[in-house]
């Protein structure tokens, strides 16, 4: 059984149609990556995956049940994680606070006005885990706001994967890094996807990053569906050439 | 100025709590004084867990301070002259009130949330102020007064024994500090800094943010009820000026002007406010222009409060 069915999902903002009647089927353990020009309607897609937008038409099915109504944090409770184009962390507080806040979340401690030891030490155990998956171990008591961009985009990833997700999405996670910190955040994926057997969806601009991680793609082009399949089978794309690479080329 | 870490600070702040009503004379000060920045700091702090831990301003904390002081003196009043329970149904009466308001208000945020808290907070003052059979409107509920604390095996005169008010009320300030300390240390405590710095991610992370916020508030509503039954209990009065919009004002400035990203800053800002205005109102009328010109310049030049700069010192 597919992991997140997306059945003919549509959104429209007034007469913009962002996204026209696309679908999308992901398995579970893939990595899939959404690519498409500026304004292709990737960003909107994943916002009606995760819930920060309600769909116009269309329904999705995540893990066999209908998501479409739910809340963003229904969702999550039921599995999906994100990260965003701009980084979304907790600046005003330390590395390993922003990842003992999901921990706590994903035990089921959110409303606890205390902890046991033995659950406190469960929570510092994930907590030093999570800090060593992300290579964080020796920024843990610095506060994120202060951290390189590279660093605080790891935090994010790190926070949603906190969660115990089964599926994550993660908009652009290489946007504006340099090679180096592009490499650490792709090796970091690579690393998830194949050591972890997470399924992952990813929207991405770099076509190295692209090509050298994803299992499929899919291409986006003004709202529609354009292509999909295997990156060999996108490099060779007369359309998808036209649309993106061509521009690019 | 060496580095004050957090435990130094409690300990000093406890110290000087509980020295007050000895040292405040030789100062120039009076035991009732001392009283009274506690209450207020009580009210400012709670005020400050939905500020300064939750992110969320509200203009409209008097409503709920109010209350617990209508509660506590009707009841001593007309229905029972005991001080523990006029206190327990001002509270609960804040508390209660509250919860119903939270839900109607938790879906704003920013400037939407604080004018309708201003909005529901008038109505409770207009209210105290209308209905004159039951709160003797504007001229207040008079004509009563904090009766002995009976612990079975000795009873504790409140009223003629200035001292004796002082550390009731401290005890009960030490109770609620104590009880806003530990809840925003624990997970629950987090996932309210968690929508304060970032309220997105909160919610993608999997937490309900307007129903945290809701609990945030009332937690917060409590702990200013507390303070209104005490203050209540201090004056042996209450009017409906104390649940008027500007004292929800005086409430959020204290907090500003004290530091609301730290615990104990509230109550410095409350010492500062009060006794300011002790001072200052006994040369002029016009004290509230002092304490709003030292405002503004708080807020201009340090915008984390008196604690902030002080805490920005203490960093080597």
């Amino acid at each position: 059984m597919s992991l997140l069915r997306v059945d003919s999902i549509s959104k429209n903002f007034g007469s913009l149609i962002a996204v026209n009647n696309v679908s999308m089927t992901v398995e579970p353990g893939e990595l899939r990556a959404i690519i498409g020009p500026n304004g292709a309607g990737k960003t909107t897609f994943f916002n009606l995956i995760s819930g920060f937008l309600r769909p116009t038409s269309g329904h999705i099915t995540f893990d066999g049940a209908d998501i479409t109504d739910l809340l963003p944090a229904r969702r999550v409770w039921r599995g999906i994680a994100r990260t965003f184009q701009v980084t979304e962390v907790f600046p005003e507080l330390s590395v390993h606070e922003n990842l003992r806040i999901p921990v706590e979340v994903a035990s089921g401690f959110r409303l606890r006005p205390w902890l046991s030891r033995v659950a406190a030490e469960a929570v510092g155990a994930r907590v030093s885990e999570l800090l060593d998956m992300g290579g964080l171990a020796s920024k843990a008591d610095r506060l994120v706001g202060e951290l390189a961009h590279g660093d605080q985009r790891a935090t994010e990833i790190i926070m949603a994967l906190a969660l115990k997700p089964q599926l994550l999405l993660l908009d652009e996670p290489t946007a504006g890094m340099g090679d180096q910190e592009t490499y650490e955040i792709t090796r970091l994926i690579r690393r998830l996807h194949q050591g972890s057997k997470l399924t992952i969806v990813l929207i991405e601009h770099d076509m190295r990053v692209v090509f050298h991680l994803a299992d499929r793609i899919m291409v986006l082009d003004q709202g529609n569906f354009l292509a999909e399949g295997t990156p060999k089978e996108i490099a060779a794309n007369k359309a998808v050439q036209s649309a993106y690479l061509g521009q690019a080329a | 100025m060496p580095k004050l870490d957090k435990r130094t600070a409690d300990a000093l702040v406890w110290a000087l709590l509980l020295t007050a009503p000895f040292w405040l004379t030789h100062v120039g000060g009076y035991v009732e004084l001392g009283s009274r920045v506690l209450i207020y700091a009580l009210a400012a702090m709670a005020l400050n867990f939905l500020l300064g831990f939750t992110g969320v301003l509200s203009f409209g904390h008097a409503a709920y301070f109010g209350l617990g002081a209508y509660g506590t003196a009707l009841t001593i009043k007309y229905l029972c002259p005991s001080t523990p329970v006029g206190m327990l149904v001002g509270i609960l009466t804040g508390t209660f009130a509250a919860a119903l308001i939270g839900p109607m208000i938790v879906r704003l945020r920013g400037v939407y949330f604080a004018m309708c808290t201003i909005a529901f907070g008038q109505v409770f003052y207009f209210i105290a102020f209308r209905w004159s059979s039951v709160t003797g409107g504007d001229d207040g509920v008079s004509a009563w007064h904090r009766m002995p604390l009976d612990l079975g095996f000795t009873s504790i005169d409140l009223l003629g024994n200035n001292k004796a008010f002082y550390y009731f009320a401290l005890a009960v300030f030490a109770v609620c500090a104590a009880a806003m300390a530990f809840l925003l240390g624990s997970p629950f405590g987090r996932t309210l800094l968690a929508i304060r710095e970032n309220e997105r991610r909160a919610r993608f992370l999997g937490i309900p943010v307007d129903r945290h916020i809701w609990a945030s508030w009332v937690i917060s509503c409590l702990f200013v009820s507390v303070a209104g039954a005490l203050y209540a209990l201090l004056n042996d009065f209450v009017d409906p000026r104390a649940m008027r919009w500007d004292q929800s004002g005086n409430f959020v400035i204290m907090a500003v002007l004290g530091g609301m990203r730290s615990f104990w800053g509230p109550l410095i800002g409350a010492a500062i406010f009060i006794v300011l205005q002790d001072y200052v109102s006994s040369e002029t009328q016009n004290w509230m222009s002092f304490i709003g010109l030292f405002f503004v310049l708080v807020v201009l030049f340090f915008p984390r409060g008196v604690l902030g700069i002080i805490q920005r010192k203490a960093k080597p």
